[in-house]
């Protein structure tokens, strides 16, 4: 029964949302107030029904009804209560739930915020949201149906895919798609603008924060990512180029690259046409990457269920970019820029070119990934291209963004003088080079981290000079230090928020360069008693246990770690699953600022006497996730509520 | 030369460094996927390949003290021998597909340097040996870009 009403409210809340968005568009066009208040209802209606769609199913998985597929599919009795839970959106129909609940509640939270603010937009921006919920719900109840029934239902499920058996299970998915969803809203304003002919900058100064708000999202699901490869998937690494991650690093270069143009856009009345184009690219990319993931022309760790859902994104995808282009060609005028370009030394030409750098990182990203699919239809031959291209192409666009990074925030608008220049840079260049001289005395030989390192160092030369000169202004006005650094931080949120940000990018960019540069390990099989050693550490074999757990079987290795004291036990397993045909590496760490101890069992010996083991001893890796510690703080400062200045 | 003209000619060295960067990395870390009957009729030494088959039976050797390991990939037409230096994967087994990526070796073997196991979200109910066929699998493989 209970699967019934689920699949019968999607229905009802697909039908509702094609009325909203048509009323709400009607409404827009006439300017009849009842209409759009309808559409408003239909968008409360849409977000309830999609609640109770998301809700039955949870309670689908929490009562092991295995008469409906995708719950047998996805839990079996011996699933703990926590990942049943987050079982829900562990595969395709899930998560479809997932999406299209999290687009309801950005709809509604648009409804409280703009209803009144946004005026000539908002019953457009209704109607483009109603829209892609509309999409959403289409895929729910015609190619993805989530309380499908399975006859006869089994006594019991097949379970989770135990790569998902994570705490990551739950912040992953929603973070990445909190920010894929967010960036629906910019996109509804910028065609809401396009329709409504109001191409200035309403539309982006409203959805300056949703913007960096998905923004964040996006990054924090990105990082998390990396977390959950490096910590479970067992290969020591955080980032692989594989074709989903890129599915979700184009959005956000893009998205990254729309935050900084909004700026010129805002101060110089320039870029209007680039801006729309942007939020509708990156908009195009997320459905891209859903139809990449899910359609299965492209395989990778991540490939899920294959099937006609692929078509019916590709063909949104390609609605979407008609409709927009269309609405771009017709608005084409009004989008002219106001202001010109006054000199390549300044500000915008700063900004534009870490558009052009973004814009070129997510081209390759985007042609290295479907390289396969092009090299098989022009030529023949499947060819691939994989981490090497990927580095090699993005290594020096990503450190000339590091570049202009320092650069940006601080060069004059319009035309720098050589005075600005030398005010601003000579010091963060002089503390850059000596960074480098330094390093290179201490024994770092790769050009590469050595670049890096100095450019990182640059950049926060340039921040610290700023921050430096503007607290001394305000210690002129007889503040105390204290006071008037945080005085600073607060009535000027936006732009040390932003300095923030750019502070977190750099410790990334840290661990990035570190563990690249300095990683190492090795491979070996050890008897009970024997030790390998690898950067100081040795690693010492001392038998085996197996465990049975509630729904697999565990066999665990026991190392202990020692750099002349004992650093720990380390106990690398692997379990096998019943439903697996294949045991699931289980790997153990120790973490650390300098270096992360991380081991990886392999083969091993049925009694206990040997095991092979993989030792690795990661440098700087921690920064990575403390540099989205950092990132989080500052998207927090940049979107507090700016306070008026002080008289 | 006035202002237009030199964003233009910065746009176009913007453009064609990254055109250079972008060929230079494809030519350098292309990799073909190749089937062992195609390998064996035309091997190339040197040339990054990654190999798609079965694993064939009784052809697998794991040596745990030196991390050897040896066996034949085949897709029904042709066999090839495969040496790697490190633990196989998970997912590795005889009677199993596998693709392995490497070089051709003048002493007529090929060389890998990585084999890649496929983790799928979508995985199956344990099945009671239902080999698939030779082309489908080496289909699905060669599908796999990573």
């Amino acid at each position: 029964m209970i699967p019934e009403v689920g699949g019968g409210a999607a229905f009802a809340a697909l039908a509702l949302a094609v009325w909203g968005a048509v009323a709400a568009a009607v409404g827009g066009r006439t300017g009849r107030v009842a209409l759009v208040e309808s559409a408003q209802h239909a968008a409360l209606a849409v977000f309830v029904l999609v609640t109770a769609c998301f809700a039955l199913l949870t309670y689908a998985f929490l009562a092991f009804d295995f008469s409906v597929r995708y719950v047998a599919t996805n839990t079996n009795l011996g699933t703990p209560f926590y990942y049943r839970i987050t079982g829900v959106w562990g595969a395709l129909e899930g998560s479809i739930i997932l999406w299209t609940w999290m687009l309801a509640l950005f709809t509604l939270l648009v409804i409280l915020r703009h209803r009144e603010s946004a005026r000539e937009l908002y019953p457009w921006v209704l109607t483009v949201m109603l829209a892609v919920i509309g999409f959403f719900l289409l895929v729910m109840t015609v190619a993805a149906p989530p309380f499908e029934r399975l006859t006869p239902a089994p006594a019991n499920g097949r379970g989770l895919n135990p790569l998902l058996e994570d705490t990551g299970m739950i912040t992953h998915p929603v973070a990445l798609y909190l920010g894929f969803t967010g960036l629906t809203v910019p996109f509804a304003f910028a065609l809401a603008a396009l329709i409504a002919g109001r191409v200035g900058d309403a539309w982006i100064t409203m959805t300056r924060r949703w913007t960096i708000v998905a923004w964040y999202f996006l990054s924090l699901g990105l990082l998390i990512g990396g977390w959950w490869s490096y910590h479970v998937l067992g290969w020591g690494g955080y980032w692989a180029w594989d074709p989903v991650e890129n599915a979700a690093f184009m959005p956000w270069l893009t998205a990254t690259a729309f935050l900084h143009s909004v700026m010129i856009q805002e101060r110089r009345r320039m870029l209007k046409l680039w801006n729309i184009a942007l939020v509708i690219l990156t908009f195009g990319l997320t459905l891209f990457g859903t139809f990449l993931t899910r359609s299965g022309v492209i395989a990778s760790v991540h490939a899920f269920t294959q099937g006609t859902i692929g078509i019916l994104f590709l063909s949104f995808l390609a609605v979407v970019l008609l409709t927009a282009l269309g609405l771009l060609a017709w608005r084409w005028d009004a989008l002219r820029a106001q202001g010109e370009l006054d000199s390549i030394v300044s500000r915008e030409s700063a900004f534009l070119l870490n558009n052009v750098l973004l814009v070129a990182a997510t081209f390759t990203v985007f042609f290295g990934t479907v390289f396969p699919l092009l090299s098989e239809a022009a030529r023949g031959v499947k060819v691939s291209v994989g981490a090497p291209f990927f580095n090699q192409v993005n290594v020096p666009l990503f450190l000339s963004l590091v570049f202009l990074m320092g650069v940006g925030p601080l060069i004059a608008w319009r035309r720098a003088s050589p005075d600005n220049l030398r005010r601003n840079f000579v010091l963060p260049v002089a503390a850059g080079v000596l960074a480098a001289a330094a390093f290179f005395t201490l024994g770092v030989r790769s050009a590469l981290a050595l670049l890096a390192l100095a450019l990182t160092v640059f950049v926060a030369g340039t921040i610290a000079v700023d921050v430096v000169r503007a607290t001394r202004a305000r210690l002129r006005m007889g503040e105390r230090v204290l006071p008037a650094l945080g005085g600073l931080l607060l009535r000027h949120n936006r732009r040390y928020g932003g300095f923030v940000v750019h502070l977190g990018i750099l410790i990334i960019t840290l661990g990035v360069t570190g563990s690249h540069a300095w990683s190492v390990q090795t491979e070996t099989t050890l008897r009970r008693g024997e030790a390998a050693e690898l950067a100081g550490y040795r690693v010492r074999f001392d038998g085996l246990t197996a465990t049975e757990e509630s729904n697999h079987f565990k066999v665990a290795g026991t190392f202990t770690v020692s750099n002349g004291r004992v650093v720990g036990v380390l106990r690398p397993a692997k379990k096998f699953y019943p439903q697996e045909q294949s045991p699931i590496a289980y790997v153990d760490y120790r973490l650390g600022l300098k270096e992360d101890v991380y081991l990886v069992l392999g083969d091993f010996a049925r009694d206990g006497s040997q095991a092979t083991v993989k030792v690795q001893v990661n440098r700087l890796v921690s920064w990575i996730w403390i540099g989205g510690l950092v990132l989080t703080l500052g998207t927090l400062l940049a979107i507090l509520p700016e306070r008026k200045k002080a008289a | 030369m006035n202002r237009r003209t030199k964003f233009l000619a910065g746009g176009g060295v913007i453009a064609a460094a990254l055109a250079y960067m972008i060929y230079a990395g494809v030519t350098q870390s292309a990799v073909y996927f190749v089937t062992p009957a195609e390998l064996q009729a035309a091997p190339v030494p040197g040339k990054a390949y990654r190999l798609g088959g079965v694993v064939a039976r009784g052809s697998l050797k794991w040596e745990a003290r030196t991390l050897d390991l040896s066996f034949a990939l085949s897709d029904g037409k042709a066999t090839v021998p495969v040496r790697h230096k490190g633990t196989p994967p998970d997912l590795f087994g005889e009677g199993r597909g596998a693709v392995v990526e490497g070089s051709w070796s003048p002493e007529g073997y090929f060389k890998a340097s990585l084999i890649l196991a496929k983790h799928s979200e979508e995985y199956k109910a344990p099945h009671d040996g239902g080999q698939a066929g030779y082309k489908e699998l080496i289909k699905t493989l060669k599908g796999e870009s990573r």
